[in-house]
């Protein structure tokens, strides 16, 4: 604890310390894939650790010292290894991150049952309702910092903010290892020096166009009138950004928001233009998305595939379905027939993507029975029969113990 | 070109002729309708290459020839004219419309540019128009609508000599529907797969014929064609295999249930008003009666319960409601005969005139129900 201690104060920063009304939290971990893995290898600290796909993978998290060498999550393998020769590569172990995570994430609910979970490694809270219990969201935030040290061994971020968009922008200020509060009172005076790009929802299409009005930093765009703004992107975001200049976010912590789609991609070792080898992937892709869905007790009704190729233009097509499903034959039927309609010819991919959307709850499941059931293949209900034995084949025995024949041989 | 027409007969025939206009023509002169004047008098037509329609007037001629204007335009325009005669007449490159007090100039598309309409098919045989009308709209109720199952969305057509089978399918319901014709070769044997909506719209407008002319190649010439009153609808067929639907008609029954056909879709109608989309009617049959009922134990509830005459087991069904009341009404009888084996089986409805009498055979209504939970 006194190691995590002396590492916030040395992340604090100066805005002053009232922190009434600063009930949201955004909690961020350090790192966190790299981070997970130094638990089992401390031999590693102190040295530039990537993790990531080999070959033709992407970094997804980097110790600090490797981003200090140029590299961030997100970027090429091929490119990270050119930059940082040194840095040593773990391949990524999507279990044990996850074992992580729930943990974390029942330490948040402990404190707030106002959890909204951004993704495995970091979430916000509001802390209104925890305040007479735990104290002021300051000490909140102290209180689980330490806790996330002393349970899982990995150092997390704090962002301790009146609203949403402000604790994220703190807890990015803070990191690594830090705390940083920003009081009612210095919400402008900390977001106007802010480059717009700092701004939700602002990417680099909307940069461009803000740069070139002139406006630089969030301070521009906040005493710019809110009409020119419209003019320049529109009824909705024009007066979204101007709110937000000025630190008006009425956005609330959701608990448990339902997941508006499930969806896997994946990036191929090499570029590929083998329509079979394609199909194998959208395959293992729809079984894994199905799995999930099932896991989530939904059905989806709409089948979405994502293709990006070689030259990294991306596109996809949907489908909706006329019942939801949970199958993940059903899926790959679907996600295949969107890709053959393509027509591409001998086309580079690099990537590929499935996604289930219009998610509802499977009570809603209705089976309507058809004439060529058991006739021209396997009813949907025998088709979900043996998905589900397959699930719980895996629950038991693990991943590697049964998939579709096509795709025996594959690592997971 | 020019010539006299009353407004009644010219609203109709163009209407006619337009409705097959495509709605996102290819090229833009597939928008317009081809006028033609001999002799004889008007010729109306439209052509997409994939359906045709020509539509013979009686005119006062006073010039021949041919002009092609957008269709859509006449169309409005003849429905919205006052009821006098109309004077058209070709002008240079424009068609003058002249009607009481009212004139319209339009413009034309190059004639010479227009696609030739298909001939009719070879072999041929006569029907009813009433008669085919009807068999057609039992039978397209079935059709599926989804593009990317493209064999389904047709009717499926067998002539056997004097009988013609029709059938459709959705994988969720097939309906067959038999009747006799006159063909001019009493040995034709024959089978095309047509696509429904047009089918389903021309046997329609074709009801007040005396006598359909239905033409269909033997050979395979990819065409079947329509012709009665003076009007004419070729159709391009579907590729694909119909699915062999003889082989799905449950060979027994378990039991056989009668009710009356408006009773019963009257109370569908009512219980499924708390149905969610896509959510089942149950039906628990027992002699005396069947109770039907929709909704949830969470949501909103209905039941209600119809006369019904049952001599064997009791079967608890449930079937999509929409579904249930296409088959109900398509039946056209006053009682309705639903035979079943199992819950998880199709059903058949049949029609009888009678509620002790026989079904009819001509037309089945195959219905599979909709899994119950639990």
């Amino acid at each position: 604890m006194s190691r995590s201690q002396l590492r916030r104060v040395a992340g604090a920063t100066g805005l002053g310390s009232d922190d009434t009304g600063c009930t949201i939290l955004h909690v961020d971990m350090d790192a966190f894939y790299a981070s997970v893995e130094l638990i089992t290898r401390p031999e590693l600290r102190g040295k530039p650790v990537m993790v990531g796909g080999g070959g033709r993978g992407v970094v997804l998290s980097a110790t600090y010292e490797a981003r200090d060498m140029g590299v961030h999550s997100a970027m090429p393998m091929s490119r990270a290894r050119r930059i940082a020769p040194d840095a040593i590569v773990i391949e990524p172990s999507h279990h044990r991150y996850a074992e992580v995570s729930a943990g974390v994430m029942a330490l948040f609910n402990s404190i707030t049952p106002l959890v909204e979970p951004l993704s495995l490694d970091e979430a916000f809270l509001d802390v209104s309702g925890a305040l007479r219990r735990l104290g002021s969201p300051a000490a909140i935030a102290e209180l689980i910092r330490a806790r996330v040290y002393d349970e899982q061994r990995i150092t997390c971020s704090v962002g301790v903010a009146p609203t949403k968009f402000v604790a994220k922008l703190a807890s990015t200020q803070a990191k690594p290892d830090g705390l940083l509060v920003v009081p009612a009172d210095a919400v402008t005076s900390f977001l106007h020096p802010l480059p717009v790009a700092a701004l939700w929802g602002v990417g680099e299409r909307t940069e461009e166009r803000l740069v070139s009005l002139g406006l630089r930093t969030v301070g521009d765009l906040a005493h710019t009138p809110v009409d020119t703004l419209i003019r320049a992107l529109g009824q909705a975001s024009g007066q979204r950004l101007h709110d937000l200049a000025w630190g008006l976010d009425d956005r609330d912590v959701i608990p448990d928001a339902a997941e508006k789609s499930i969806g896997n991609e994946e990036t191929f070792a090499r570029d590929i233009d083998d329509p079979q080898l394609i199909h194998r992937e959208l395959l293992r892709l729809s079984q894994k998305v199905a799995a999930r869905v099932r896991a989530h007790e939904v059905l989806g009704r709409t089948v979405v595939i994502k293709v990006r190729f070689a030259d990294f233009t991306t596109i996809s097509r949907s489908r909706t379905l006329s019942e939801p499903t949970d199958v993940g034959q059903e899926v790959y039927e679907v996600a295949r027939d969107l890709y053959d309609a393509l027509g591409l010819q001998r086309a580079r991919v690099r990537l590929v993507g499935v996604r289930l959307e219009g998610l509802v709850g499977d009570g809603e499941r209705v089976e309507q029975l058809t004439l060529d059931d058991g006739l021209t293949g396997p009813s949907t209900a025998d088709r979900r029969a043996a998905e589900v034995a397959a699930d719980r084949l895996r629950d038991r025995f693990g991943h590697e113990v049964v998939r579709p024949a096509r795709l025996v041989g594959e690592t997971e | 070109m020019k010539f006299r027409v009353e407004r009644d007969v010219l609203a109709e025939s163009v209407a006619w002729a337009a409705r097959t206009l495509p709605s996102r023509p290819s090229l833009p002169i597939l928008a317009g309708l081809l006028l033609e004047v001999d002799s004889t008098g008007l010729v109306v037509s439209s052509f997409d290459y994939e359906t045709s329609s020509r539509a013979e007037v009686a005119v006062d001629v006073s010039e021949s020839g041919r002009a092609l204007v957008s269709g859509r335009l006449l169309a409005d325009i003849g429905r919205a004219l006052p009821a006098q005669p109309v004077n058209i007449a070709l002008d240079g490159t424009r068609v003058a419309v002249v009607c009481g007090k009212s004139s319209f100039t339009l413009p034309t598309f190059p004639v010479e540019d227009y696609p030739a309409l298909p001939a009719m098919p070879s072999s041929s045989g006569t029907v009813p128009g009433d008669v085919f009308a009807s068999a057609v709209a039992q039978v397209a109720i079935a059709a599926g609508r989804d593009d990317t199952l493209p064999t389904l969305t047709g009717i499926r057509v067998e002539v056997e000599g004097a009988t013609i089978t029709l059938a459709a399918t959705d994988r969720y319901r097939l309906a067959m529907r038999e009747f006799t014709w006159t063909p001019a070769t009493p040995s034709l044997s024959v089978n095309a797969l047509v696509p429904a909506r047009t089918l389903a719209e021309t046997a329609k407008s074709l009801a007040g014929a005396e006598t359909v002319n239905i033409s269909l190649a033997e050979g395979g010439e990819g065409l079947m064609g329509f012709e009665g009153g003076g009007r004419r609808t070729t159709t391009r067929l579907l590729d694909g295999e119909f699915p062999k639907y003889r082989s799905l008609l449950p060979s027994e029954t378990l039991s056989e249930a009668t009710v009356s056909t408006t009773a019963l879709i009257e109370s569908v109608k009512r219980v499924s008003l708390v149905a969610e989309r896509n959510a089942p009617v149950r039906l628990t049959f027992a002699d005396g009666e069947v109770v039907l009922a929709a909704g949830t134990f969470d949501e909103a509830q209905a039941t209600e319960s119809v006369e019904c005459d049952l001599p064997g087991d009791g079967l608890e069904i449930a079937f999509n409601p929409q579904y249930l009341l296409d088959g109900l009404g398509a039946l056209d009888a006053a009682f309705t005969r639903l035979s079943f084996t199992q819950s998880t089986r199709p059903a058949v409805l049949s029609g009888l005139t009678e509620a002790d009498g026989a079904p009819a055979d001509d037309y089945r209504y195959l219905l599979m129900p909709v899994r119950l939970a639990g």
